[in-house]
């Protein structure tokens, strides 16, 4: 990198030097703030520890979402937003911090043995924290620094722990409900559309290696 | 980290509202409607914490009570009981009547609140059949009227891991079982919620969670019991339709899905009816279902619970205790029984 950075690393990681990146993580951190603003107001309903828990937790999957579309979209003849998928990435990744923030604090209150007994015993905290655990190598090596120094190709193979996040995430929610209510199974639907439509891609590369001479810069 | 917490609350509400209110001035000037918004729910707060105050005091007999039900809401004349639970601070109104789980008006627990005014509840009829008798449709009059309402305050504990405590409305239902005259081989008492898809949105569409209609079960002996009542108020006024308008179940020593609402049939049975959480996964909920802090749910522990309208964002679990704290009661109704095989 030829210029110098002053920028102090907050700073940069927040808001970075593109425009819309930074309209993406503002307003992409805003229904975090206004959760904030209502639990402490105490306008969150009824249950507003387990509502809070919930609607982080819904974000991130949203989130997650979001990155697994970008690709698809550029490949069906969408547009391109590649450089905004590591703005949305990051932002799934703070909701899923925030939302197991809220479950070790609030709703566990830091009782690590009663934490470490659901880690273990209930398959959806399991699912959970095996979701959120993936997304921290990602987080990590999410800057451009690391993707020159693990080599694009070594960096890619790494970043495919997204789909298992996603589809661990999903998991997640469905387990947590009772019976089989609508919206996470709407969800994990999305998420399965997705993985498929790259399943697809991915089996049609193979199949027609000749046809395609150029090759994708970054996704699968 | 708790002490942190909520010593930090306070300060953060202070600059909240200095903040808001440097932004109001800026934006609309000084006299700005902030009061005529601040008033009323003031006032709002402090008619609820009355009457939760007044409830605990048996005092709601015949008080005018604030609108949950919207405009059917109706004052009930109730005693009150020695049966009702003391030293509990009872869960506010608006958190009984915007937190519920009937799924026929949807799967968010806020659906009920949202979907159930469509229900009409009268008239009412309620079909009790089966092994008594005297079989027949009763009209919900003639089914309250000759009850002595008592108001019953108990704590509710949802197999989900959160718990309340509200003060009923209601009348053992003993009473109706020993009007229609069991016979000697009933054993079990089978009920049904009402089934009109017109009127309840959940029983609608594409996506409908449970199969309908609800049907819930006792065994003869636990609906004998005083502690279980059929209800028809809470906060001593009728019941809201989201809390199971006109006529429900109380059981306060089994898990919530065990009190079914909205009633319109009641059989008496020979055999185990089935029920309809059982029917959806039998792995996870069982025909008992007694409060049980030892027999946790398979995806979820049932030690400990969240009591709502406690602390807000900062409440903190309390231990749940064994048949919801009604034990000395009603543990003897399963003496000699295994309560791990009979969750």
């Amino acid at each position: 990198m030829a210029r110098s950075n002053p920028v102090p690393w907050p700073r940069r990681l927040l808001l970075g030097q593109d425009p819309i990146r930074r309209v993406i993580y503002i307003a992409g951190i805003l229904p975090a703030v206004w959760y904030f603003h209502l639990g402490i107001t105490d306008q969150l309903g009824a249950d507003p520890q387990n509502t809070l828990e919930r609607l982080l937790g819904l974000w991130a999957l949203r989130f997650l979402i979001l990155t697994l579309a970008i690709t698809p979209l550029r490949r069906l003849g969408g547009p391109n937003l590649l450089r905004y998928r590591r703005a949305v990435g990051l932002l799934a990744f703070y909701y899923a911090t925030l939302h197991l923030t809220v479950y070790l604090v609030l709703d566990q209150g830091l009782d690590l043995a009663a934490i470490w007994a659901d880690i273990v015993k209930r398959p959806y905290i399991t699912v959970g924290m095996l979701a959120f655990t993936l997304l921290v190598p990602l987080a990590v090596t999410s800057n451009t620094a690391m993707i020159h120094r693990l080599g694009g190709a070594a960096w890619q193979r790494l970043h495919r722990l997204v789909y298992v996040a996603a589809a661990a995430g999903a998991i997640h929610f469905i387990m947590l409900v009772k019976a089989w209510p609508p919206e996470p199974l709407i969800y994990a639907g999305i998420v399965a559309l997705l993985l498929l439509v790259r399943l697809w891609l991915h089996v049609q590369k193979k199949l027609r290696p000749s046809s395609r001479k150029e090759r994708a810069p970054a996704g699968a | 980290m708790f002490p942190l917490l909520q010593a930090l609350l306070p300060i953060y509400l202070k600059a909240e509202e200095i903040v808001r209110g440097l932004a109001s001035m800026l934006i609309k000037g000084p006299s700005d409607i902030a009061p005529s918004e601040i008033i009323p729910r003031a006032v709002y707060v402090r008619r609820r914490e009355f009457l939760a105050g007044a409830a605990s005091l048996g005092l709601t007999g015949g008080l005018a009570g604030p609108t949950a039900g919207g405009a059917q809401a109706a004052p009930l004349q109730a005693a009150k009981s020695q049966l009702s639970t003391t030293g509990e601070t009872i869960t506010p109104l608006k958190d009984i009547t915007s937190y519920n789980n009937f799924y026929e008006f949807g799967t968010d627990k806020g659906d009920p609140a949202k979907n159930a005014h469509t229900l009409k509840t009268r008239p009412w009829k309620v079909k009790i059949d089966g092994l008594i008798g005297k079989p027949g449709e009763y009209d919900y009059d003639d089914l309250v009227k000759p009850a002595a309402l008592e108001e019953r305050i108990y704590r509710m504990r949802c197999v989900e891991g959160w718990s309340m405590v509200i003060p009923w409305v209601g009348f053992p239902l003993a009473e109706v079982l020993k009007r229609v005259e069991p016979q000697g081989s009933a054993k079990y008492v089978a009920f049904e919620t009402l089934v009109r898809p017109s009127e309840m949105p959940g029983q609608r569409g594409l996506f409908q969670a449970l199969p309908w209609p609800y049907v819930e079960g006792l065994r003869l002996d636990e609906a004998m019991h005083p502690l279980t009542i059929l209800a028809v108020g809470l906060y001593g006024e009728t019941l809201p339709n989201q809390n199971g308008a006109p006529i429900r179940l109380v059981v306060p020593w089994k898990y919530g899905f065990k009190s079914i609402k909205s009633i319109v049939r009641i059989s008496l049975t020979e055999r185990e009816p089935p029920i309809t959480w059982k029917v959806q996964n039998a792995s996870e909920y069982g025909f008992y279902s007694n409060v049980n802090p030892a027999v946790d749910h398979p995806r979820w522990s049932q030690a400990t619970e969240r009591r709502i309208g406690e602390g807000g964002l900062l409440v903190r679990r309390r231990p749940t205790l064994p048949f919801n704290g009604y034990g000395d009661q009603v543990a003897g109704l399963y003496a000699g029984m295994d309560l791990k095989a009979n969750y």
